[in-house]
């Protein structure tokens, strides 16, 4: 067995949309996606990266009460939340796939400190670098 | 004031928040170009008495004070990091005279740009390995009040009134 991080996740507002933009735009695979009541643990997985999984988490009760839940949409709405890296083989050419796939880019590939990078977000407001490896 | 909102803009929405980062995010995209806030509320969809407030409210910052640090944020990162002109940054960073962009930046850090620059040029850094958004986070002015105000405060005996700015509340 291998040891460490196995989950970590990220706040959502909305799990079927964030599904979509992690699945079919990002090309993320899904790893569980399971229901009791109005509480669902979903997460999805890097297709290079089996033994890691990135929870789509939708602040709800019971987990926060629903002013807590409301604060943390908007925390993550305004783009507060820290940045998730994306490490690429090749950053201009995921920019254009994912570009075509309609994620919303802030920042257009760059080369400096030896590597190219770029930014994203998700629908809800969480910010990505997209990486490229070195 | 006096809306449905309560004032602050109805800036709670995380659906509208969200827009109001996407206008922050052009900033951040393009902070040498001129953001009026008609052109900010076009991208955030809300009209232009509604996004400053929502904006401020969200940001806790006027959208021109927002753009402002970021411009500055670049113009120390330029003459930390390149040895162009100081003529040169000043306008790659989206001012229009490099009088003007001496004062503002006096204003907002204490010292001229060729001061900046000679005492970072005398520091090493090891930033290679921190994202880029961090590095330039941590060194993005934390401006809590307007250029002019903190103008007038640091020189009370200076009765010229600021004009170069146009805050929006």
């Amino acid at each position: 067995m291998s040891q460490g991080v196995g989950v970590a996740g990220i706040y959502v507002r909305d799990q079927d949309e964030a599904l979509a933009f992690y699945v079919d735009k990002l090309g993320f695979g899904v790893h569980t996606d399971a229901r009791n009541g109005d509480y669902r643990w979903l997460t999805v997985q890097h297709p290079d990266q089996p033994g890691f999984q990135l929870g789509l988490f939708k602040p709800q009760p019971p987990s926060v009460d629903e002013a807590t839940a409301a604060t943390l949409n908007q925390v993550v709405a305004k783009g507060a939340m820290p940045p998730l890296v994306l490490v690429v083989a090749d950053c201009r050419a995921a920019y254009d796939q994912f570009s075509k796939a309609g994620v919303e880019f802030t920042q257009e590939p760059i080369e400096r400190y030896g590597s190219v990078d770029s930014s994203f977000r998700d629908p809800s407001g969480n910010g990505w670098k997209l990486i490229q490896a070195r | 004031m006096g809306t449905k909102t309560g004032g602050n803009g109805g800036a709670r929405d995380p659906a509208l928040l969200r827009r109001l980062l996407r206008a922050k995010d052009r900033m951040d995209a393009a902070s040498d170009e001129e953001w009026p806030v008609s052109r900010l509320a076009k991208v955030s969809g809300v009209s232009q008495a509604h996004f400053a407030r929502s904006f401020k409210h969200a940001f806790g910052v006027p959208p021109h004070r927002y753009l402002l640090t970021r411009r500055i944020e670049r113009a120390k990162a330029l003459l930390r990091d390149t040895s162009l002109p100081i003529v040169d940054i000043a306008f790659q960073t989206g001012w229009n005279s490099l009088g003007t962009f001496g004062r503002i930046f006096r204003d907002i850090t204490g010292e001229s740009p060729s001061e900046l620059r000679s005492r970072e040029r005398g520091a090493s850094h090891d930033l290679a390995q921190v994202p880029h958004c961090f590095v330039s986070a941590a060194h993005r002015p934390n401006l809590k009040i307007a250029v002019s105000e903190k103008r007038r405060r640091e020189s009370p005996d200076n009765g010229i009134a600021a004009s170069d700015e146009t805050e929006v509340a």
